[in-house]
């Protein structure tokens, strides 16, 4: 076994520059496929963070269009509520139309007991349930832009026109890796006595429902049964899980995922060519070396383990450069993209995925200059230029 | 002496496209345990060929083929390949090592298939290389000995496995006289010595004449002998 490493070790030096650059080439195919592969777990990611015990009870029209207030003490009503919140999407702008970040109107207490990954201090907590102008934002949102305690921030209403200022009371962690730490809430109340002021239609109007239940496993009949509770209503309900209600918003980009799931296999396919070319090309090289291995007594097996131990030995060195490299440009990525992809990290399966490929790329490399060698006989092995 | 090959009316044929060509036709031949055979004749007569079906690198399409008592014919490709790896030493006119393993290590390539462990292995390397006067060589690459010393090298790995019979084609083809005189030295002592079978293909009439008999071959047909 020590004799073939070696001879594969000897063999894999003999093209330096070739199998150097293929090797490369792996790398930059393994950082490209990691990458994309993190771009899809991050469209993804408003879905792994959601919980079996949230539904999303919204206007059966469309989100565009609110629901009254008052809809919230019924759905408490129905048997197997536990919770109810609501949610309404502001929409405002922080200095810049380029400074993105979502920005929801919220009922405090309720929506902190229904979200308990939103990990704040009892006295940060405290703070922002007391001060109806208070502000509650995530920990990267306030890295972002520097902000501390006490902190005044302007936000320009689009959906709700004017300056709406806010004092920001607290700043949450998230409970894990896949908790969203980019979000803005403040108290839907402040928002709903200003709309009243302005005698808006929109008053009294929240953007969707958030109702916690128990058991999750009725999560079904209880959606059944807060839709029904609003058939033939002005605003008809349109209830499912929070899962159902975050993949929505995916399916929605649903096109711009498969592309980058198809141009991330494209990757691995081009990688695959570049690589069994140059395995193809060295075995070309050593025709007679491998015919006079066979003549000496050597089988399909022994050729076949050295082709593909050096084409597995070049994928793998680049496979595990490519994944090394893949977690600091990823954590560039995160910094660049965290407007548009809050959660921007190398999973776990992306690793899997990616070391997977570079080896299957490895063996399926070899697959066709084993054959030639497998296919050559010795006499004609040994009768070419070496 | 008893025979190690026998062969009879053994033909060998290729085809180029339906065209059928014949390269070895009824071939009758018996070679002697531990004779030295010299096979001579203009190239594309078909000596090379004869060689290769003897040495089990090649199929007969017609005849009988026994090597030792075993008619080689019938043996699978990998049945094959282990009779060759323990039968048959090989010498070819180019050498044939591999140009990343050392001398040692080239010799030590056939002993790999055998159930040697590392110690034994070195010890037949390292006398064999004594043998071929390579002792002092052991630890250099192909690339960085001469012709003869790479033959050398070339006849120590066919002797190492101690095989019945030593095929060697062209052995001195690729090498100055004095050299070339200094390999056939070499592998008459072997013939001599150590009792090795050997069959050569040649074109040198100098080298043949060092084989106790020559046969020739023409257009694919034997010599009376």
């Amino acid at each position: 076994m020590a004799f073939f490493l070696r001879l594969i070790l000897r063999n894999l030096m003999r093209q330096r520059l070739r199998n150097g650059l293929t090797s490369l080439g792996v790398v930059v195919a393994i950082v490209a496929f990691g990458l994309l592969r993190t771009l899809v777990d991050a469209w993804y990611a408003g879905v792994e963070g959601t919980a079996p015990n949230r539904l999303i009870t919204r206007n059966a029209v469309s989100l565009m269009f609110a629901l009254p207030i008052h809809y919230g003490a019924r759905i408490r009503q129905i048997d197997g509520v536990r919770v109810v919140s609501h949610i309404t999407w502001f929409g405002g702008i922080y200095q810049d139309p380029k400074n993105f970040f979502p920005q929801f109107a919220i009922e405090p207490a309720s929506y902190l007991a229904l979200y308990r990954e939103y990990l704040v201090s009892e006295q940060e907590r405290a703070a922002f349930l007391r001060d109806r102008k208070g502000a509650l934002a995530g920990r990267k949102l306030v890295e972002r832009y520097g902000w501390k305690i006490g902190d005044t921030i302007p936000l320009e209403g689009t959906i709700y026109p004017g300056t709406w200022t806010f004092v920001l009371r607290g700043v949450y962690r998230g409970a894990d890796a896949k908790t969203d730490e980019t979000q803005f809430f403040f108290h839907w109340e402040y928002l709903n006595e200003t709309l009243k002021r302005w005698r808006s239609a929109r008053a009294e109007h929240v953007g969707a429902f958030v109702v916690g239940i128990d058991p999750p496993e009725r999560a079904a009949e209880i959606s059944a049964a807060i839709d029904d509770g609003f058939r033939n209503s002005r605003a008809e309900t349109l209830t499912e899980t929070e899962k159902a209600f975050q993949l929505g918003f995916v399916f929605m980009t649903e096109a711009i995922v498969a592309v980058i799931e198809i141009v991330s296999g494209v990757i691995i396919v081009i990688v695959l060519a570049v690589l069994a070319n140059t395995m193809a090309m060295s075995v070309r090289e050593r025709k007679r070396e491998y015919a006079t291995l066979k003549a000496l007594g050597f089988g399909t097996w022994h050729l076949g383990g050295l082709i593909v131990g050096e084409a597995l030995l070049i994928s793998a060195i680049g496979g595990a450069l490519g994944i090394a490299l893949t977690f600091p440009i990823a954590a560039e990525f995160a910094v660049r993209l965290s407007n548009w992809f809050p959660i921007f990290r190398v999973s776990e399966s992306t690793v899997v995925l990616a070391a997977g490929a570079s080896l299957l790329v490895g063996i399926l490399a070899a697959a066709f200059p084993v054959w030639q060698v497998w296919r050559t006989s010795v006499t004609d092995g040994l009768s070419s230029l070496g | 002496m008893s025979a190690l090959v026998e062969i009879r009316s053994l033909s060998k044929h290729y085809r180029r496209g339906s065209e059928i060509i014949p390269v070895l036709t009824a071939i009758d031949l018996v070679i002697e345990e531990g004779d030295f055979l010299a096979l001579m004749g203009p190239s594309g007569s078909g000596k090379s060929t004869l060689l290769n079906l003897i040495a089990g690198l090649d199929r007969p399409d017609g005849g009988t083929l026994l090597v030792a008592g075993l008619d080689i014919s019938t043996l699978s490709e990998n049945e094959l390949a282990a009779w060759r790896a323990a039968n048959v030493g090989f010498v070819f006119q180019f050498y044939n090592l591999i140009p990343v393993l050392t001398a040692f290590e080239n010799v030590e390539l056939p002993l790999l298939l055998t159930h040697l462990d590392r110690k034994a292995r070195r010890e037949h390397v390292e006398l064999t290389l004594d043998l071929v006067g390579l002792s002092e060589r052991s630890r250099h690459y192909p690339g960085q000995l001469s012709g003869g010393q790479q033959q050398r090298v070339a006849i120590a790995r066919a002797l190492v496995t101690d095989p019945t019979l030593i095929v060697a084609d062209e052995p001195t083809g690729d090498l100055d006289r004095v050299t070339a005189g200094e390999i056939l030295d070499l592998m008459q002592q072997l013939n001599s010595e150590l009792g090795k079978t050997i069959i050569m293909v040649t074109h040198d009439q100098r080298a043949a004449e060092r084989a106790h008999h020559i046969r020739h071959l023409d257009k694919g047909v034997l010599d009376g002998g």
